[in-house]
């Protein structure tokens, strides 16, 4: 196949991508203004109750990134810097979680976290605790479950980045007699930024849409837009609302991105 | 000094990473009535329970034949369009590049409230073969990201080779391209099963009174917490594990397919 053929290998897959993907999408997000005003529009950012949904979303998903960010570094720049053996093992550890279920990762955490769960137990055995710690149903479960679902996100570019900066660069510092932290300050995070905003970016724009998690995890406590959604569509039936609510999530959502994009492009290209 | 830190800090990290994929194996091996950890005693009564009850292998069943049917879509539609993409000049192609991998980006409970609408009005609720094409279009951007990657290191001059010698170009894309990038099409394959096998989103919405895998278990947690999930998950990581082996041996590595 060269170059001759043009667009016609994709057309098949085009074709799926438009029946399935966008006129669904774009059909769903037209029930929000069928009335003919924008009164969806202001029920979902006016009240005070879905303005609450959309703070919490945007406030777990810049907690979540943070997290991401100071557990992804560490592994990502050993995996980068240690031998192959280690290296393959390192890759294996964060895989093998990446591609488990999402739901048998967040039961685990139900019977980790729990009141009765294993930690609460352990803590009370060892006597560090006399009442378990609510660690499930709120923030800290939330938490924990997403930030366990997207760390390998963080991981895998940061890797990447870690692994591109030249090793003379490093070797010179340390000629120069140059200490590791001065090192680690003054060569690996300047020259590894881009792997930084690469993950943080992804995890930041796939938290914003994150439902399995806070809706086992939170328990109803946490609400978040994607659960919201949800309900409405399945529980209220309120189809308008819901195509609102979608909207303003796309938009968050590709318009993070895009501008994280754009940035990017005008850094990247020397 | 700090290296011994570091290895510290990501020894607790990678603790947190497996630990709840640990911990459910000796909970499936509990002979306790209910959750209890540390497990009183050994027994298999949670496997049995899992393998005698219909639903759970019907809805296992259901799992396993619509990810093989997604994959083999995904491959049927993704790989000639990640061809296009790799080696195509054509106007737009920047813009189909992003539509092909916009599916990862798009929240999925958006996709999933439009498609049941869709399928809602087509009658297609219920039915496998609409969870396979929804399941297709999440599928396609890890084809299309695997493809792209394998076709970029391809040598091109093994297949000049064999349109010199005479070949036609079908016979040099069934005889030359596509079995030197087997190792791109068995990990494409492979992921395209497991991101169909462990969806649950868009199976909430359409799969209707037809349970897969993902649906069951997440009614299951809802309702009540029952180690007969402990076990099902303990198969389901033993099964991810199998394939991820497979990817392995015989496919290109993840580490490219995820730069």
């Amino acid at each position: 196949m060269s170059s001759r053929s043009g667009w016609l290998p994709a057309t098949p897959a085009l074709v799926l991508l438009f029946a399935f993907f966008l006129l669904p999408v774009v059909r769903m997000l037209g029930f929000s203004l069928e009335s003919g005003t924008l009164d969806w529009y202001a029920k979902a950012l006016g009240e005070q109750l879905y303005l609450r949904v959309f703070w919490n979303t945007f406030e777990i998903a810049v907690f979540v990134t943070a997290v991401c960010l100071l557990l992804g570094y560490p592994l990502g720049f050993l995996i980068a810097t240690t031998t192959p053996g280690w290296a393959t093992l390192g890759f294996i550890f964060v895989l093998l979680p990446l591609w488990t279920s999402v739901l048998v990762r967040t039961y685990a955490w139900m019977v980790l976290l729990g009141r009765n769960g294993v930690f609460n137990r352990w803590l009370i055995d060892i006597g560090l605790i006399s009442d378990p710690l609510p660690l499930l149903h709120n923030f800290t479960g939330v938490l924990i479950g997403m930030v366990h679902v997207l760390l390998p996100y963080m991981v895998l570019p940061i890797y990447g980045a870690v692994r591109r900066l030249d090793p003379a660069l490093v070797a010179a510092a340390e000629g120069l007699g140059a200490s590791s932290w001065r090192i680690f300050w003054r060569i690996y995070l300047p020259l590894t930024l881009p792997g930084i905003f690469a993950g943080s970016v992804i995890v930041f724009v796939l938290s914003l849409g994150f439902f399995i998690t806070p809706a086992l995890l939170g328990g109803g406590k946490v609400m978040m837009v994607a659960v919201l959604i949800e309900q409405e569509v399945r529980q209220t039936l309120n189809w308008p609302f819901a195509s609102a609510l979608s909207a303003v999530l796309l938009v968050l959502t590709l318009g993070v991105y895009a501008l994280a994009q754009s940035s990017t492009r005008q850094e990247a290209r020397p | 000094m700090s290296r011994g830190l570091l290895i510290a800090v990501c020894t607790a990290i990678y603790i947190f990473l497996m630990l709840p994929l640990v911990v459910v194996f000796p909970i499936s091996l509990s002979s306790a009535p209910y959750m209890q950890f540390p497990p009183p005693g050994f027994s298999t009564q949670w496997y049995d329970r899992y393998l005698e009850d219909p639903q759970w292998i019907d809805a296992t069943l259901r799992s396993l034949y619509v990810g093989a049917a997604t994959a083999v879509l995904a491959l049927a539609l993704g790989v000639p369009l990640a061809f296009a993409l790799a080696r195509g000049r054509f106007v737009g192609r920047g813009l189909v590049d992003r539509l092909a991998l916009a599916p990862l980006i798009v929240p999925t409970i958006i996709l999933s409230v439009g498609l049941y609408g869709l399928f809602a009005k087509l009658k297609l609720i219920g039915e496998w073969y609409g969870l396979v094409v929804a399941h297709t279009v999440l599928a396609l951007p890890f084809v299309v990201l695997v493809m792209v990657a394998g076709l970029r290191d391809f040598d091109r001059a093994l297949e000049q080779a064999a349109e010199g010698l005479g070949a036609s170009r079908w016979r040099t894309l069934l005889r030359v391209t596509l079995p030197l990038l087997r190792p791109s099409l068995v990990s494409a394959g492979l992921l395209a099963f497991i991101s169909s096998f462990d969806e649950l989103v868009v199976a909430l919405f359409l799969a209707g009174p037809n349970m897969t895998l993902p649906k069951k278990m997440f009614d299951n947690i809802l309702m009540e917490i029952d180690p007969t999930i402990a076990a099902v998950s303990v198969i389901q990581i033993l099964l991810v594990s199998i394939v991820l082996v497979l990817i392995g041996r015989f496919g290109r590595g993840l580490q490219g397919s995820a730069r």
